[in-house]
């Protein structure tokens, strides 16, 4: 059995050195892979953290990854055509800078999710995650709609944002930007997670009633919880917008939400660097299964059904043989 | 006379046809123990629901240290002090006995939204957490999952979260539930000592434990005040005996 800080650091330093080995033997296919991993992972470690500390069960974190994706795609698509996006009597300049990008995307998602949390954490169980998964379709269907950026078609941007000092048109360097911005989510996560908030919002999980009685208020906890997994998820869409150079109502749709569960599932929930091992895994077999078959999802399928059956933990829990904290 | 630090007026829970409780007025003082004795089903929890505001009565008020907090959520009495135990424990199984008590910590000392700082770095609440484990008696399992520990245990882990919030009101439903003669013993020596930091509105079923502690008792039944009094009044008052003691004592 591997300790789990050993485990951790195989799993980023693998995903580094493919990215690494890759360009090396110039594959930028292969670092357009590690990249999307890395991007995934961003998105799913938001994700863990409602999901594996606030034991929200969203359905409708795609929401989040296309709010972000579609502010991206938005201010590109200004700054291409030099018009001001019109918002009432307000005009906003677009922009190609990412990290002007990443900030708005993260405002626009924290503040969805802050609607998103309010309205849907009234209830839970499976209601909460009809509510959300209502969401997800609400925003989906209105994407399709929005005849302006593109509709059912989606929008491309032609240049790959920039980013101070960086050619972010070479894999390797728009790989290592989305790799230092992982890496600092997950220390983020890490350090929550340990925080006096970690611990109140794992109570709030477990025993609501217990932290009511010492005077705080679960859902607020959850809340809180919830925004700032929809802030990183967000980020993460806007990343991945820039990866394809193209957003489509697709980034809303509520097989991505899914997936997102599937990628927390696979690594292990709650464990730092499950969505990491989930994303890689979720990349590779799409990849390497997607190209003998097209119905490489049943055999997705079979493994999540071995996981949740026999390896609770996920692919972390199970290296690592500390078995799941929670289920 | 002092002026009560907890009191409920008439108050009264239906649950369908069921009246579970019927304009109960019971009242907790300062430095006293208040135990409240009664047959199963005679509407001790759903006092205790209404008075921590987890059950929200049909009629009467709740008021704590001269506010009427009635209306207010569980949450605002907590922090007002008022500090419960559960019946059933409500203790969070996958955590240590540590950071069980940690969570009291953190609450009484306003800290949860501290979102960077490892919560077992900050000597402070640690330093509280502990410091109730040790009174409670719990200090060698600190590292203890809570799903590990023994039924008697997680009693007294119960209490110590409670401790952590430094009430200024204790309310504790049936704490020696479960405990055997030896925990029960040593967990009546506490609640002794602990009446000069906060009164304590004590439901139990042990009645030595009752005897040796209450200053005052009130008998449930059937969701009303049958009769409230000293122990020697209680012992010797005929309707309650035929109610209550007769089959338990
Ligand atoms: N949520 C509820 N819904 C319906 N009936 C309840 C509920 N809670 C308690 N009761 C009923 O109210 C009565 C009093 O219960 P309880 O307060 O738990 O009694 P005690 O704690 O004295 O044993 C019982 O008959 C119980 O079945
Ligand atoms: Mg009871």
């Amino acid at each position: 059995m591997i300790p789990e800080r050993f485990l951790n650091a195989l799993l980023l330093g693998g995903l580094l050195g493919v990215a690494l080995l890759a360009d090396w033997r110039d594959e930028p296919f292969t670092i357009t892979l590690a990249t999307r991993a890395t991007i995934l992972a961003i998105a799913a470690t938001g994700l863990n953290l409602a999901l594996g500390l606030g034991g929200l069960v969203s359905l409708g974190h795609a929401v989040f990854f296309g709010l972000g994706g579609y502010a991206m795609g938005i201010l590109a698509f200004h700054a291409q055509t030099y018009a001001p996006v019109e918002l009432g009597p307000l005009a906003i300049e677009g922009t190609t800078s990412m990290p002007l990008i990443w900030v708005t995307a993260i405002a626009v998602s924290s503040l969805a999710a802050l609607v998103i949390g309010l309205l849907s954490l009234r209830t839970s169980g499976v209601y909460f995650i009809m509510i959300t998964l209502a969401f997800g379709q609400m925003f989906f269907y209105f994407a399709v709609s929005w005849s302006a950026y593109g509709g059912e078609d989606g929008l491309s941007i032609y240049v790959r944002n920039g980013f101070p000092g960086l050619n972010t048109l070479d894999p390797i360097q728009f790989f290592s930007l989305c790799f230092v911005l992982l890496c600092l989510v997950l220390v983020l996560w890490s350090r929550l997670a340990r925080s006096p908030f970690g611990l109140a919002l794992n109570a709030a999980r477990q025993v609501p009633a217990r932290v009511e009685t010492v005077g705080l208020d679960p859902k607020r906890l959850k809340l809180a919880a919830f925004v700032l997994s929809g802030a990183i998820t967000g980020l993460a869409g806007a990343l991945f917008a820039d990866l394809n150079r193209f957003v489509s109502p697709s980034m809303f749709s509520w097989q991505l939400s899914g997936e997102l569960i599937v990628l927390v599932i696979l690594g292990g929930v709650a464990r730092l660097c499950g969505p990491v091992a989930g994303a890689m895994l979720f990349v590779a077999l799409e990849h390497w299964l997607g190209g003998l078959t097209e119905f490489w999802h049943v055999w997705l399928g079979a493994i999540l059904l071995l996981i949740v059956l026999f390896a609770k933990g996920g692919l972390v829990g199970l290296l690592s043989g500390r078995p799941a904290s929670h289920d | 006379m002092t002026e009560p630090i907890l009191e409920t007026r008439g108050l009264t829970k239906r649950f369908g046809a069921l009246v579970a409780s019927d304009g109960v007025s019971i009242d907790l003082r300062p430095g006293e123990i208040h135990a409240v004795i009664g047959p199963n089903g005679a509407g001790k929890s759903t006092l205790i629901g209404q008075i921590c505001g987890t059950v929200i009565p049909d009629e009467g008020s709740v008021h704590f240290q001269g506010h009427d907090v009635t209306d207010e959520t569980v949450a605002a009495r907590a922090g007002r002090g008022l500090g419960r135990t559960f019946q059933v424990s409500a203790l969070a199984m996958e955590d240590t006995v540590l950071q069980n008590t940690l969570l009291g910590a953190l609450s009484a000392s306003s800290s949860p939204w501290r979102l960077w700082r490892s919560v077992l770095n900050d000597r402070d609440l640690v330093a509280r957490a502990d410091a109730a484990l040790g009174r409670v008696g719990l200090s060698d399992r600190r590292a203890t999952r809570c799903a590990d520990l023994s039924h008697g245990q997680r009693r007294q882990l119960e209490v110590a979260v409670a401790l952590t919030l430094s009430p200024r009101a204790f309310v504790m439903d049936e704490p020696m539930a479960g405990l055997g003669a030896e925990g029960s013993k040593a967990l009546t020596a506490f609640l002794d000592g602990l009446r000069d930091k906060a009164p304590i509105l004590l439901v139990e079923h042990d009645m030595d434990a009752v005897f040796a502690l209450a200053d005052r008792i009130s008998v449930l039944a059937e969701g009303r005040i049958l009769a409230t009094g000293t122990v020697a009044e209680i012992r010797a008052d005929p309707e309650v005996r035929t109610a209550y003691l007769g089959e338990d004592a």
